[in-house]
């Protein structure tokens, strides 16, 4: 089964890191790619500027809206997102368990919709 | 009225202390003649509910237990009627009734017998999907709720319900007695529950900084389990080794983590802050599980952890005696986790490159692959060997498998040193 395991990171925590724990955290997010492609599991994956960088788009009565910052107004925003293949729904819970941003702030994971 | 917060608190605390010492034992009390666990413990929560509104106000029962038990019975028996409305009570209905009304009795002269030991055995019946024996003894005997345990088995809290519910059901429609096995049968149906108990323990012990609660109560919940099947079958050697072996692993907790929440190895440990205590109880527990001539995994492991102590006390390489115990333990027990262990203790006694020789076989097994302890081996062998690109790379892997932070942090300073010139 595919799912996504969508990271949800807090911005002012990663802010407050220094370069040296960001570096780590780097490495971390590049080995966590490493181990799910020697596992087989690696289908891609992407992350994404800075919530303050994002435009929100919505068509209201007709009337587009366009808007500056992320949709929802949360501490934890999305930062990222990895697509994985596993055989089902513990396996996937056992990689968001291993991504680090699990213990940073949260991995929400669903299922690929029609997988 | 009026309730001040002292009453509230004491009857929660009164009623908290009930649910450990005695949920197993009301469980198994409700349902060995039904064999209905889940209807046993809807009318036991039901009954703690009772007792956290009655208590606070009326005072905490002398014998909380057999309060629990009389206002569970009569939940129990309410319900049943309810179901067969317009049918005759049927003799069934009566049995029980009868049954829980002569036994109540007895209570209330006596303790309740202690069946919690017949109620882990069915939990842990071969008919019942070996994966949710110990999710269900957890939740059955110790009544731990189905989102602590998903947590810490890393399972969706909807499917591990699921699963728990459909695990009771199978106890209920398949007859599966509440019993302790015969002499003959015993051995091996003790191992499923003391394998269960182990599981329980592992998935605690996996939290290594005990940072998560609920992991950490999860190794406690384990350990009481442990303690209860060495009282209940003293004689039983496997019973003693798990626990020797579980002591041996608590007593280092504390060592485990420097004051920084860095991940610490055993060799560097700080033995001050072992439990000393812990380890005497583990080693007087492996001796009398020696004299009682019936060696098995869990004195063999223990035994292992034992050899670890001494060498790191007495700083005298045992490195041998360990490969061969080692040996002991793959025979009985193999797995890809006995044969990594072993390759590092050959490691020792005959170099980093025999030791790899040696884990060729287990890097066979396709369960490796997810396996983060594999890969911490690897790869500390290979940098033994000079092999540092290879070594960077298994680093990399064990490193994006690792779940807890510190332990990611101390392979990431591993994986520096393979780099640094």
């Amino acid at each position: 089964m595919r799912y996504i395991l969508m990271n949800y990171l807090n911005e002012a925590t990663w802010s407050a890191q220094t370069p040296a724990q960001r570096a780590e955290g780097a490495a971390a997010y590049k080995a966590f790619v490493e181990a799910l492609t020697t596992a087989g599991a690696y289908v891609g994956s992407q992350g994404l500027s800075a919530p303050s960088q994002a435009t929100t788009v919505r068509i209201s009565n007709g009337k587009t809206q366009v808007m500056d910052g992320p949709y929802a107004d949360t501490k934890e925003q999305l930062g990222g997102i990895f697509t994985i293949e596993v055989p089902d729904l513990d396996a996937a819970i056992s990689w968001a368990a291993r991504c680090p941003a699990a213990s940073l702030g949260v991995v929400e994971l669903r299922a690929a919709w029609g997988a | 009225m009026h309730l001040d917060e002292g009453d509230d608190a004491r009857a929660r605390r009164t009623a908290d202390a009930v649910a450990r010492r005695s949920y197993g034992k009301l469980v198994a009390f409700l349902a060995a003649r039904t064999r209905d666990v889940a209807a046993a413990e809807d009318a036991l929560s039901d009954a703690f509910a009772s007792a956290l509104a009655d208590w606070p106000v009326k005072g905490c029962p002398s014998n909380p237990e057999a309060w629990l038990l009389t206002v569970a019975r009569r939940k129990l028996v309410d319900v049943d009627r309810r179901r067969r409305t317009g049918e005759n009570a049927s003799t069934e209905l009566q049995l029980v009734v009868e049954g829980l009304h002569a036994a109540s009795a007895k209570v209330r002269e006596a303790e309740i017998p202690d069946q919690r030991l017949a109620l882990m055995f069915a939990c842990a019946h071969p008919a019942i999907d070996a994966g949710i024996h110990a999710p269900l003894i957890l939740q059955v005997v110790l009544g731990l709720d189905a989102k602590t345990i998903a947590s810490a088995f890393l399972a969706s809290p909807a499917a591990m319900a699921k699963r728990l519910v459909r695990a009771k059901e199978k106890i209920r429609e398949a007859g599966i007695a509440f019993r302790i096995p015969d002499r003959e049968e015993l051995s091996g149906r003790l191992e499923t529950v003391l394998d269960a108990i182990y599981a329980a323990f592992a998935e605690g012990w996996s939290d290594a900084g005990g940072t998560d609660v609920a992991r950490r109560d999860l190794t406690e919940e384990a350990m009481f389990l442990a303690r209860l099947v060495t009282e209940l079958l003293p004689d039983e050697a496997e019973a003693l080794g798990l626990l020797a072996l579980m002591l041996h692993a608590e007593s280092r907790r504390r060592a485990r983590r420097n004051a920084d929440g860095e991940y610490v190895p055993l060799a560097e440990q700080d033995q001050r802050l072992w439990d000393a205590e812990m380890l005497t109880d583990a080693e007087v527990l492996l001796r009398r599980a020696g004299t009682l001539g019936a060696i098995g995994r869990y004195q063999l492991e223990a035994a292992l952890q034992s050899a670890h102590v001494h060498r790191c006390q007495t700083g005298e390489a045992n490195w041998a005696d360990v490969v061969v115990l080692y040996d002991a333990l793959y025979a009985l027990a193999p797995s890809p986790v006995v044969a990594i262990n072993r390759a590092l203790a050959v490691a020792e006694v005959r170099g980093a490159a025999a030791a790899l020789q040696a884990m060729t076989d287990v890097a066979l097994d396709s369960r490796v692959a997810e396996y983060q302890p594999y890969w911490a081996a690897r790869a500390e062998l290979l940098a033994k060997t000079g092999a540092r690109d290879d070594a960077r790379q298994a680093y990399e892997v064990a490193i994006g498998l690792e779940r807890d932070p510190a332990v990611r942090r101390f392979l990431q300073r591993r994986h520096a040193m393979e780099s640094a010139t």
